[in-house]
């Protein structure tokens, strides 16, 4: 079978896979939950709630404050016991809503069971609002509110959905075991996006180190493809290992052959990428009615002892998660949130779990140790690693002089901070830490000349 | 032999006078006009082109003082008031003297009073650094200790402490430019009035977390009690958002504040003799109880005036 892949750059790292035959556990419920206002890209939820409030699960908690935002449910049943900031993982104070949780009621009109929903709503307009009222936002790291991704703006019209089921970040098996455990899910709430999108194919890219995913991924697209004529559309792909292949457009590049333009949309290019994880929420709102309250977390590193992966509910402490795992190992000197190529490192475990959260991955000191810095040879490494097709010992030269008509001209606001440049280095020179900053402040220069 | 060289220099030394004729002929016809004054100004700047006055450099701070015809608005921090006087002269304007400044780090949380809660390991920026979290303590508002202010100093006036991890202002060599206060990117550094003989009463701390949470994280945090605003007499402490701040104009240096605050927040620099706690709280405590007495003594006499005044009326 023909493998696809993204023609420029990417690198080859060990993919660390270490808990990919971990099935999903269900995590007990804490005393105390922690909700944050600002679990997705955009403006942060307003509460609804008051200190006293008795809530139910799955019971909407905030609101959305703006166009790109979205609604936020309660994870538990229980008492609101207070609405203040509380630190998140970056030690930043963000509100959040406490809730001390009593017994596990959830709201009328969701359902629980199991049992695969396959009728999907002709009406578009009802797909995007369940999707909305349900709070669904992309699981694949942005956490980018998923109605709005789901409504091109008029004049332009998707041509082909991407289930990103590559899992290219090493240690996550989180989008793995959810393609395994629950295929048929993720298969019908591509069909619903499909759907939303006016019957656009679908094509679910799934990197060639699960070939278990691959097999349940097909397999259910070829039984539901029987039952379910919305399911026609949908195509199963394997993808090479490669980093970063579940890049956005890495993902379009392999998939449709197409480039997005420097600052255009995938929409431009006739794509909409979704995650699988999104998929399954999309599913889950759609035809159970259930608010994305719930996720699918790895917890992982060589350090320790046993491998899992959890399904949590948001507003969980990280720290309750890792006590659950068998406590932080001693040799764990750093702990990430999200893979070790883009993850942020925690510095406050008692921040807790968000709709995205995707692991916890501990590293031995050994692991995180980062080279002493020496001179850039211009051995060219990092451009030929670069996805995007940048320079990044210029960039970086560029950052450190401050050179932001420099910087734009060599177009840095293109770069997705993937790190492979960093990945290969063989001085060590930290070009992700200068060019990170440097982006941001050429893309406020751009934005400020709108 | 001798004729070429002869000839070689007669064309050189022609092509030379042709062009130079050409040249002021051009120079004359396009020459842009612009205010004399202006180049008289740039000579009596400072010229280190720090752009503390806001200006790209001293030739535009020149230019602007021109342009505008009064010098409210400009003020060159490097040369101070008498950098100012000479400008104004040069201009037969008038300049307001403004107090000499200097900046202040307002964050005492060394490696002792502040502990480590998480290793930063990457590069050396406290901007890069902020990007990314709050720092290497619990402290989320005080000093990240990478030194960007010493990097963006063109006097060479800060320098870090290796033993406290905080950047120290030579204060013979910094002028006020301001461009500190810009590259900090939790504003930790200030510029206020150097005060008599330099000596300055200030808050060295920038944390605006309640008590309990300031005093976790830092031993030498502002916890928002009060009490040095309860003190001051001269109403020059305001507390906001659980900080004090001393406004500069107002002090007039008493240290009353710095001898009654629990944490050693409140810093009083240059003067000559050693804080004396006790006597000052001594003080403090004979004022007040002064002032207990006095406002008993109007509470009584208010009593006896409203006691009087049913008699009077009754009369």
């Amino acid at each position: 079978m023909k493998k696809l892949t993204f023609r420029i750059g990417g690198i080859h790292p060990a993919d660390s896979k270490i808990s990919a035959s971990c099935q999903i556990e269900t995590l007990p419920l804490p005393e105390k939950m922690y909700v944050s206002m600002a679990q997705h890209l955009g403006a942060p939820a307003t509460p609804i709630v008051a200190v006293g409030d008795k809530v139910k699960a799955g019971q909407v908690i905030a609101e959305p404050s703006g166009f790109i935002s979205a609604y936020v449910h309660s994870p538990a049943s229980g008492t609101v016991t207070a609405i203040a900031p509380r630190a998140d993982i970056a030690g930043n104070m963000m509100t959040h809503v406490e809730i001390t949780v009593e017994g596990d009621e959830w709201m009328e009109g969701i359902d629980l069971s199991n049992t695969l929903v396959t009728e999907i709503p002709s009406d578009k307009a009802f797909i995007l609002d369940r999707i909305k009222m349900n709070g669904v936002v992309g699981l694949g790291g942005a956490t980018f509110p998923t109605h709005v991704k789901l409504a091109p703006p008029p004049g332009k019209k998707a041509e082909c959905v991407i289930l990103n089921g590559a899992e290219c970040e090493p240690y996550l098996t989180s989008d793995t075991r959810i393609m395994i455990e629950r295929s048929s899910e993720i298969v019908v709430g591509a069909a619903i996006i499909s759907v939303a999108l006016d019957g656009c194919p679908v094509v679910i890219g799934i990197e060639e180190n699960k070939p278990e995913a691959i097999q349940a991924m097909t397999q259910a697209v070829e039984t539901l493809r029987k039952t379910v004529p919305a399911c026609a559309c949908i195509k199963v792909e394997t993808l090479k290992k490669k980093y970063p292949q579940g890049g956005e457009k890495q993902l379009i590049d392999a998939v449709m052959r197409r480039q997005v333009k420097s600052g255009a949309l995938p929409i431009d290019a006739g794509a909409v990428v979704q995650n699988v994880a999104t998929a399954l929420a999309v599913y889950e709102a759609v035809q159970k009615n259930k608010p994305l309250v719930t996720n699918v977390l790895t917890v992982t590193g060589e350090c320790q002892k046993e491998q899992h992966n959890y399904l949590f509910r948001i507003g969980m402490p990280l720290s309750f998660v890792a006590q659950q795992a068998g406590g932080v190992p001693e040799q764990a000197a750093k702990i990430i949130s999200g893979g070790p190529m883009m993850g942020k490192a925690i510095a406050n475990l008692e921040a807790a779990t968000v709709k995205g959260s995707s692991s916890l991955l501990y590293l031995t000191e050994e692991q995180t140790k980062r080279p002493a810095a020496t001179a850039c040879i211009r051995c060219g490494r990092c451009v030929d690693a670069c996805p995007m097709g940048l320079e990044p010992n210029l960039l970086f030269k560029l950052a450190k002089a401050g050179e932001m008509e420099q910087l734009e001209a060599n177009s840095v606001h293109d770069c997705i901070e993937c790190g492979c440049c960093l990945y290969g280095c063989p001085a060590g020179v930290p070009l992700l830490d200068l060019i990170r900053p440097a982006k941001g402040d050429v893309i406020r220069i751009i934005r400020s000349r709108k | 032999m001798s004729s070429t060289i002869l000839w070689t220099i007669l064309v050189l030394f022609a092509l030379g006078v042709v062009l130079a004729v050409m040249l002021y002929l051009l120079a004359s016809k396009f020459k842009v006009e612009e205010d004399p004054r202006i180049d008289e100004v740039e000579k009596v700047m400072p010229g280190a082109n720090c752009g503390g006055c806001g200006f790209a450099g001293c030739r535009a701070f020149a230019q602007s003082c021109v342009e505008a015809g009064n010098l409210d608005n400009n003020f060159c921090p490097v040369g101070g008031n008498d950098t100012m006087k000479q400008v104004a002269a040069v201009l037969g304007l008038e300049v307001k003297e403004k107090a000499p400044q200097v900046a202040v780090v307002r964050c005492n949380g060394t490696c002792e009073n502040r502990p480590r809660t998480s290793t930063y390991d990457g590069i050396a920026s406290c901007r890069v650094q902020s990007m990314l979290y709050t720092g290497e303590t619990g402290c989320r508002y005080g000093c990240l200790g990478c030194g960007d202010c010493v990097n963006a100093c063109s006097f060479g006036a800060l320098s870090m402490d290796p033993s406290t991890g905080l950047p120290v202002v030579d204060e013979s060599k910094c002028t006020a430019c301001g461009a500190c206060t810009k590259a900090c990117p939790k504003a930790v550094i200030e510029l206020r009035n150097k005060g008599p003989k330099g000596m300055r009463v200030y808050v060295s701390c920038v944390n605006k977390d309640k008590g309990a949470v300031a005093r976790k994280a830092c031993a030498a945090a502002c916890i928002g009690c009060g009490l040095c605003v309860k003190t001051c007499t001269k109403g020059a402490i305001t507390m906001e958002n659980n900080l004090a701040y001393i406004d500069y104009e107002k002090c007039k240096l008493c240290r009353e504040c710095e001898a009654v605050c629990s944490t050693g927040a409140i810093a009083g620099v240059n003067f000559p003799k050693a804080l004396d706690k006790d006597a000052i709280k001594a003080r403090i405590k004979e004022r007040q109880a002064k002032a207990a007495e006095a406002a008993k003594a109007a509470a009584e006499a208010a009593k006896a005036a409203a006691a009087e005044k049913p008699e009077t009326k009754e009369a």
